[in-house]
């Protein structure tokens, strides 16, 4: 199973590359510049973040769309903090702003494990809700440059060593979630659960909490996020990150997690976000219409579910051949079907 | 083990589901050392009762203890950490997980920093695989694994627990010879370690070979226990089905007409085998066996939700389509379906849309469904069969599920069929309604209706059946008429090993030795 994974996450990669060679060789200043290298760390850095936090929502067999509310109340939280104490140190409010988002994850996580009501309804609800605090707090209020510490909005675009120092905070978050889901055991129940939750909750897995412990993940890692969307783009109004759960969603798809849950890993949703945010960048270089642009990233979503079902079914196909052959060796006479013989038998007597 | 308390014991023990008792007192004791058998029809409580121990169900009343430690378990993971291990009938498996996965899932072992060590985990599968001398690839998805492999895994997940208890409901059923035969050496190793083994089978010849003790349920009750040695399978077949075949089964005597529906040679690879039968006009012909034997899958390939590979289904002199369902209700043939929730209604429509739900095209005038056209019939149908609703219009999930099977049987009935397929049509409705639902199907009967009726309760197919066809591992190995149809007739043609002599040949060993 790794196997075919890994593959699929070598193949996103190669797409990747494949965009960038292709763009970089309309116009070498894409790739071959200081700014064009940084660009393309530095813009899908947030948008990883957030799709690591939802891979590990979706593997679950749910989905969390309330992130770009959660990464709106974030950001307009750390801006508001650095305008009321500009003394607070960034640290502080980094846990502040983690720890907010990690409470709004918690919100949606105990609805859906204790009132068992579809993920995709509550958290579209919550959407609106964190939203709208977002709204009520800060009205018209924008939080501009000018309110948020030098030092903090040079993160936004300091590099270390030819790296920006975001894109750094977004490997480091790729590393850990994926090094727990690979490794640890709450990570393989967590794929486990998403896989078949009855069978889950008949193995006395501790489901509720894993699942609470998912969607604080995720709304931690989009507190996260928020903080790196105030240090990147240095303004934050009420709007901030409205729409991204969909291009989150979108490039966990991309990234070859199941929407069903069971399969797929945080490190194919990353490169996912990274496939998706260099497209968008890369086609207008190459001088494809507005319109076209669009088209391009749906046709790769539905594209990507297709490419799932063609595998699966393959799959499915190639085991259930296994099955009617059965394993090659081992099988010391095993009598014909077993169960083909017996009646067969016992019917010439009873008939 | 003299004095030492039992590795299990069980008193008393009491589960209902709603309105219906499925388990009434439950008693068995388990020596540690020692297998013993839990046999029973279906429906006798015996998989409640393993739920209880299993900790997937929470018991109403009595008194459960392990090594005479009162305990009450809250959940599966409890059950498991107090040293129960339980293979459940229908195995649950993780498809997206490997099959090392599958076996060792929240408790895999651990290397340094708490991270898996996936080495060991293998290595730890491969022997458990070595020992039950099968030869699965423990890296590969458990995806696609057939039924028997999955109870494989099944049994080296519990084999791995190293659990004082394992509890194994119809382990075998799936099973090829050498496996059963595999099975068994570990049950014997297990026992000769001082564990306690539950085992449960409908295969009498398999208890008599493997277990020590035999207890005997019924109805959700306790019958006997006994040394395995001390009762005949006969005796154990009389004992799981003799009881009183009283007014619950108002069998209207009817005469029957011309064969409505013929079946002939009908196969399915894997499935079902060379299965031909009539069913006359104003007769009910009971499809009886085990669960499993294949019944419900004729059921659905008479009526077209399944394909089958050959043989042919006539209704009323013309050959049916093969899989298309709407040809069959149009040729007149209903189905009932085994599970009403999932398969018969749309629980948060009203009743009344229910109800019409078939015959929708039949009461529409140009496309259109008229309110009234629809409101009547359901009424009509309603009434005739009593249904308990508040209001027509409220939602199917408010009722019992008595009255739910209700209106799945008045909403085939209003197709106006002339063959009822039913698939066990009172699982888990009380006493009362239960005879109402035979007393309606035997007027319908009397009617002119012909109807086939599956069930895997023997009484109710003694009761009302004119006919039984015996269903055995995908063939119909026995035809009872009303009066031949005694509860052991169908029992030791039912299951294999039954009756010794009777049918050779029909146990895993003589097959074996014949191969």
């Amino acid at each position: 199973m790794t196997n075919v994974l890994r593959r699929r996450e070598a193949g996103i990669a190669l797409a990747l590359l494949i965009v960038i060679g292709v763009t970089t060789a309309v116009q070498p200043g894409f790739l071959l510049s200081t700014g064009g290298w940084r660009d393309l760390l530095l813009t899908p850095a947030i948008l990883v973040v957030l799709a690591v936090g939802q891979a590990v929502v979706v593997i679950t067999r749910n989905v969390d769309l309330s992130v770009g509310s959660v990464l709106g109340l974030t950001a307009y939280l750390t801006g508001r903090l650095f305008l009321e104490a500009p003394d607070l140190p960034i640290v502080v409010v980094t846990l502040a702003a983690v720890v907010t988002g990690t409470l709004l994850g918690l919100v949606n996580g105990a609805i859906v494990a204790f009132a068992r009501v579809p993920a995709l309804v509550i958290t579209l609800g919550t959407l609106y809700v964190y939203r709208g605090v977002t709204l009520t707090w800060a009205g018209s209020d924008r939080i501009d440059a000018g309110d948020m510490p030098r030092t903090f909005l040079g993160l936004g675009t300091r590099q270390v060593l030819g790296i920006p120092v975001l894109t750094i905070v977004a490997a480091v978050v790729l590393a850990a979630v994926g090094y727990y889901m690979y490794t640890s055991r709450g990570g393989r129940q967590l794929y486990a659960i998403g896989s078949d939750p009855d069978a889950a909750a008949l193995q006395g897995l501790p489901v509720r909490r894993r699942l609470l412990g998912a969607f604080a993940l995720g709304g931690a890692l989009a507190g996260l996020a928020g903080v790196m969307f105030a240090a990147r783009y240095g303004t934050v109004s009420s709007g901030a990150g409205t729409g991204m759960e969909l291009q989150v969603v979108g490039a966990v798809v991309v990234g070859g997690v199941a929407i069903f849950g069971g399969s797929g890993t945080v490190a194919g949703a990353a490169l996912g976000a990274m496939l998706l945010l260099t497209i968008n960048r890369a086609l207008p270089v190459v001088g494809i219409p507005d319109f076209w642009q669009r088209a391009v990233v749906g046709a790769l979503i539905i594209g990507a579910i297709a490419l799932d079902r063609v595998l699966a079914n393959r799959r499915a196909r190639r085991l259930a051949a296994e099955r009617d052959t059965g394993p090659t060796d081992g099988a010391d006479g095993r009598p014909g079907d077993g169960a083909d013989g017996r009646p067969g038998d016992s019917e010439d007597v009873t008939a | 083990m003299p004095n030492a308390a039992p590795t299990l014991r069980l008193e008393g023990v009491a589960k209902s589901f709603g309105a219906v008792a499925a388990l009434r007192s439950g008693t068995l004791v388990v020596q540690p050392g020692t297998i013993h058998a839990l046999v029973g029809e279906n429906g006798a409580g015996k998989s409640t009762l393993v739920k209880i121990v299993g900790g997937v169900h929470r018991r109403d009343a009595g008194v459960v203890e392990l090594d005479g430690e009162p305990v009450d378990f809250s959940g599966p993971a409890e059950a498991k950490a107090a040293g129960v291990a339980v293979i459940h009938q229908e195995p649950a498996s993780f498809p997206d997980l490997t099959v090392t996965e599958n076996i060792f899932l929240g408790r895999e072992p651990l290397g340094s920093l708490r991270r898996i060590d996936r080495r060991a985990m293998r290595a730890g599968a491969r022997d458990l695989f070595r020992e039950l001398g099968v030869d699965l690839d423990p890296d590969r998805p458990a995806e696609g694994l057939s039924i028997a492999d999955q109870q494989i895994v099944e049994i080296a997940k519990a084999i791995s627990l190293d659990a004082r208890l394992l509890v194994m409901d119809e382990p075998t059923a799936a099973l090829s010879a050498v496996e059963v035969r595999r099975l068994f050496a570990v049950a014997r190793g297990l026992r000769d370690a001082g564990r306690a083994v539950v085992f449960i089978s409908h295969r009498l010849d398999e208890v008599a070979d493997l277990c020590d003790t035999v207890t005997v349920m019924r109805d959700g009750e306790h019958v006997s226990t006994d040394a395995v040695t001390d009762v005949t399978p006969d005796e154990l077949v009389r004992r799981m089905v003799g009881r009183d075949v009283a007014e619950l089964y108002p069998k209207v005597p009817s005469t029957p007409g011309e064969v409505v529906l013929r079946v002939e040679g009908l196969e399915s690879t894997g499935t079902f085998h060379d299965v031909s039968f009539d069913v006359r006009a104003g007769e009910i012909v009971g499809l009886a066996g085990l669960v499993g034997a294949g019944r419900s899958e004729i059921a659905r390939a008479v009526f077209g939700v399944d394909r089958y590979d050959a043989g042919r289904v006539v209704v009323g002199g013309r050959v049916l389509r093969p899989g298309d369902p709407a040809a069959a209700i149009a040729a007149g043939l209903a189905l009932v379906p085994e599970d009403r929730r999932l398969q018969g209604l749309v629980t948060e429509s009203s009743v009344g849309r229910n109800v019409s739900s078939v015959s929708r095209r039949r009461l529409a005038r140009l496309g259109i469904l008229l309110p009234d056209a629809e409101a009547r019939l359901a009424r009509d149908w309603s009434g005739r069969l009593e249904v308990k609703a508040g209001a027509l219009d409220a939602p199917a999930t408010t009722m019992s599920g008595g009255n739910q099977q209700k209106v799945v049987l008045a909403k085939w009935l209003a197709t106006g069929p002339t063959v009822l397929i039913v698939d066990e049509p009172t699982r888990g409705i009380d006493v009362g309604t239960k005879a109402e639902v035979h007393r309606l199907l035997s007027s319908l009967a009397a009617e002119g209706l012909a109807v086939l009726m599956i069930s895997s309760e023997l009484p109710e197919v003694l009761g009302m059946a004119d006919r039984v066809l015996v269903v055995r591992e995908g063939r119909i190995v026995a035809e009872l008429d009303r009066a031949e149809a005694t509860p052991e007739a169908v029992m030791s043609a039912a299951t294999p090993g039954a009756t010794p002599g009777a049918t050779p040949g029909a146990t895993p060993g003589a097959t074996e030795g014949a191969a």
